[in-house]
């Protein structure tokens, strides 16, 4: 590396500095400094009517400074980390049921014909198109009391001597949005690595007598790993911290991390406690793509 | 029986006939070469043997059974592929395992097996190492001891020496003999390189178009070509058109436009006033002015017109009388060696009346 920097040319110094720049300021600006003004607000006390409480007071009697309290109040209740771990559980469905459902289809997109991978890709991107709120505000139509697919269910459940179930505001409603919004970020990461997959390896696996499932668990699996990975790192962290699809779709005891968070900040107004959780979330993430990365990096030392 | 028969094997892709009623036998432990340039179908006739591709018509026998409702994977033929084809994600020894895995050998059998065929190819150290660390010989020698490891019927080779340069390509040459000797098993080697088939093969089949040119050992290929582009194909050759003047049992009188008569090998067949193409190696035409030239029967007169020093042997190319060019070759091992001739000298250029080979248009 060393070696690479020295023989650069003052032009090409100047270059490097000028590309990497702007993104570097931006994140600088937008990314770190809030990440920094977050750990210190998780210290503070809230302020009387929301925000912080100062930290020097002309009043030496109302001087309140910094403390350990929403860190103590975080771990005092267990009804923090159960959401913590209920978010964690959704988080991991979506990533699951998206997971299966993605990969057939990047599979088959990857080995269609050329000619028709790219109207195929731009399908799978096409819901982009239209607002996120609004095509999740369709589910609740789709998913709504009247609609055919409740009257179908209710049906079934009926004829068989179960009850009538609500499909609007529950676990299920929310689940079955994450996955749909999701799904693409799924079958892009996974497609873009099938694609590149040398065909010749699976005819070398044939030849040497595997079977079609063999030729897939042996060959193509192991080596669509990447794809898998960074797949479920782009579906999982999102939806991790995703409220509004819980705010819209889930019942009130439907509530995830990212609606914890929200009601910190706009509705308790305790932004100290929201920005613990903040914190823990972010934590939480960090732990689960290092244990990914660590399992994904003793298997793929090939790469 | 022969081991392998090919049998009026044809197969079309769209209006393109790639191989166009091909019938071969490959005998067992033999080295078999599909020659020809690109396009001539060896490839669609490998991918056959191999199961890939289907024929449109006629059979492939393997032992007498027909192979035509045997997947690939349960035919026991096995192929090294051009580019190798190695998992990327397992190493030398998983690579070369696989297809016992395959068969389900137990353990102690997938040891052995493993063992030996790394062993064969000088790979032992190598186990423990993914393909993206080995140099481009040592793929090639995986890719082949994984081909061997389950002792298949027959090895197809699709231009496995392709991608390596050329001190590696003869020292893979000599490996790949000694290896076929060792294990016994039948190779089908597919090249459009005629050295490399000269030098492996027991015997070549020449193709072109889709068809079976000429099958015949390295040695009678290049000394007797049946056709003008088998002769064209393999080594280098003048080839002179020509006119039979007289048929004997002994000898063949001919006649080239512009240069006289001269005496040629017998053809059987062929008869006054038959064209053809008179061919003859570089290395057999003899180059003089005086001498041992002019005591043979076959002289004509030329002027040299280029040569070019190759080391070992320097090629003269000579302009004749009738402005055709003709190429001879001197090893410089002879007495007063490259220094001979000029360009410009006039030269006489002859052969022996038993050297060369008429064919017949």
């Amino acid at each position: 590396m060393s070696d690479e920097h020295a023989n650069l040319s003052p032009a090409a110094r100047l270059t490097k500095w000028l590309v990497s720049g702007p993104p570097f300021v931006f994140l600088l600006l937008f990314f770190v400094a809030p990440s920094i003004i977050m750990v210190v607000a998780s210290f503070r006390y809230p302020g009387e009517f929301g925000g912080l409480a100062p930290v020097a007071a002309a009043d030496p009697a109302t001087l309140q400074g910094l403390t350990l309290e929403t860190y103590r109040f975080f771990f005092s209740d267990f009804i923090y980390t159960e959401i913590f771990i209920k978010s964690f559980f959704v988080a991991l469905a979506t990533t699951v049921i998206c997971l299966v459902m993605a990969y057939p289809l990047a599979l088959l997109i990857a080995r269609s014909p050329k000619k028709s991978r790219d109207l195929m890709v731009l399908l799978v991107i096409l819901p982009f198109a239209s607002n996120f709120l609004i095509r999740v505000y369709a589910w609740m139509i789709l998913l709504g009391p009247q609609a055919a697919l409740s009257q179908l269910v209710n049906g079934v459940l009926g004829a068989v001597g179960a009850g009538p179930v609500h499909l609007l505001f529950s676990p299920f409603a929310v689940l079955i949005a994450m996955v749909y919004v999701h799904l693409p970020f799924m079958v892009l990461p996974l497609y873009t690595n099938l694609e590149k997959h040398d065909p010749s390896l699976l005819d070398a696996a044939q030849d040497l007598g595997a079977n079609a499932w063999r030729r897939f668990w042996h060959v193509t699996f192991p080596l669509s790993l990447p794809g898998i990975f960074s797949g479920s790192t782009l579906v999982f962290i999102p939806v991790l911290g995703m409220f509004a699809i819980p705010d819209i779709l889930g019942g009130t005891g439907d509530m995830l991390i990212g609606n914890l968070i929200k009601e910190q900040f706009l509705g308790t107004r305790d932004w100290p406690f929201g920005s613990t959780l903040s914190i823990m979330l972010t934590l939480a993430v960090l732990l689960c793509v290092w244990l990914a990365a660590r399992v994904g990096s003793t298997r793929g030392r090939y790469a | 029986m022969p081991l392998l028969e090919i049998r009026n094997v044809t197969r079309r892709f769209g209006d393109f006939v790639a191989v166009d009623n091909i019938s071969l036998s490959i005998e067992s432990g033999e080295f078999f070469t599909l020659l020809g340039p690109s396009g001539c179908g060896k490839t669609t006739i490998l991918r056959m043997i191999a199961g890939f591709d289907l024929p449109d018509a006629g059979q492939i026998l393997l032992d007498g059974q027909d192979l035509a409702g045997t997947p690939p994977e349960k035919r026991p033929v096995r192929t090294v592929f051009q580019s190798y084809a190695l998992f990327p994600h397992m190493t030398v020894a998983q690579n070369v395992a696989f297809p016992l895995k395959m068969a389900r050998c137990s353990a102690d059998e997938t040891r052995q097996r493993l063992g030996e065929a790394l062993e064969q190819v000088h790979l032992t150290d190598k186990a423990p190492a993914y393909p993206h660390e080995l140099s481009g010989g040592q793929k090639q020698r995986v890719a082949l001891a994984r081909g061997l490891v389950n002792r298949p019927s027959i090895l197809l080779l699709d231009e496995p020496l392709g991608a390596l340069d050329a001190k590696l390509r003869e020292e893979m040459q000599i490996e790949l003999i000694n290896l076929q000797r060792d294990v016994g098993v039948t190779f089908i080697f597919v090249t459009h390189a005629q050295v490399e088939a000269l030098a492996l093969s027991h015997r070549i089949a020449v193709m072109r178009e889709g068809r079976v040119e000429q099958v015949d050992e390295p040695a009678r290929l290049y000394a007797f070509p049946k056709s003008r582009f088998v002769a064209d194909f393999i080594g280098h050759i003048n080839l002179l058109d020509a006119q039979v003047l007289e048929a004997t049992h002994g000898h063949l009188r001919l006649t080239i436009a512009g240069l006289g008569e001269m005496i040629a090998p017998p053809l059987a067949g062929a008869a006054p006033g038959g064209k053809g193409t008179f061919a003859i190696r570089p290395e057999q035409v003899r180059i003089g002015i005086h001498g041992e030239v002019t005591e043979l029967k076959n002289h004509f007169p030329g002027e040299v017109t280029h040569f070019l020093y190759r080391g070992d042997v320097t090629v003269y190319k000579v302009r004749l009388a009738n402005g055709m060019m003709i190429e001879a070759l001197l090893p410089n091992s002879a007495p007063g060696g490259a220094e001979l001739f000029k360009v410009g000298d006039p030269v006489r250029v002859g052969w022996r009346h038993d050297a060369g080979v008429f064919l017949h248009e």
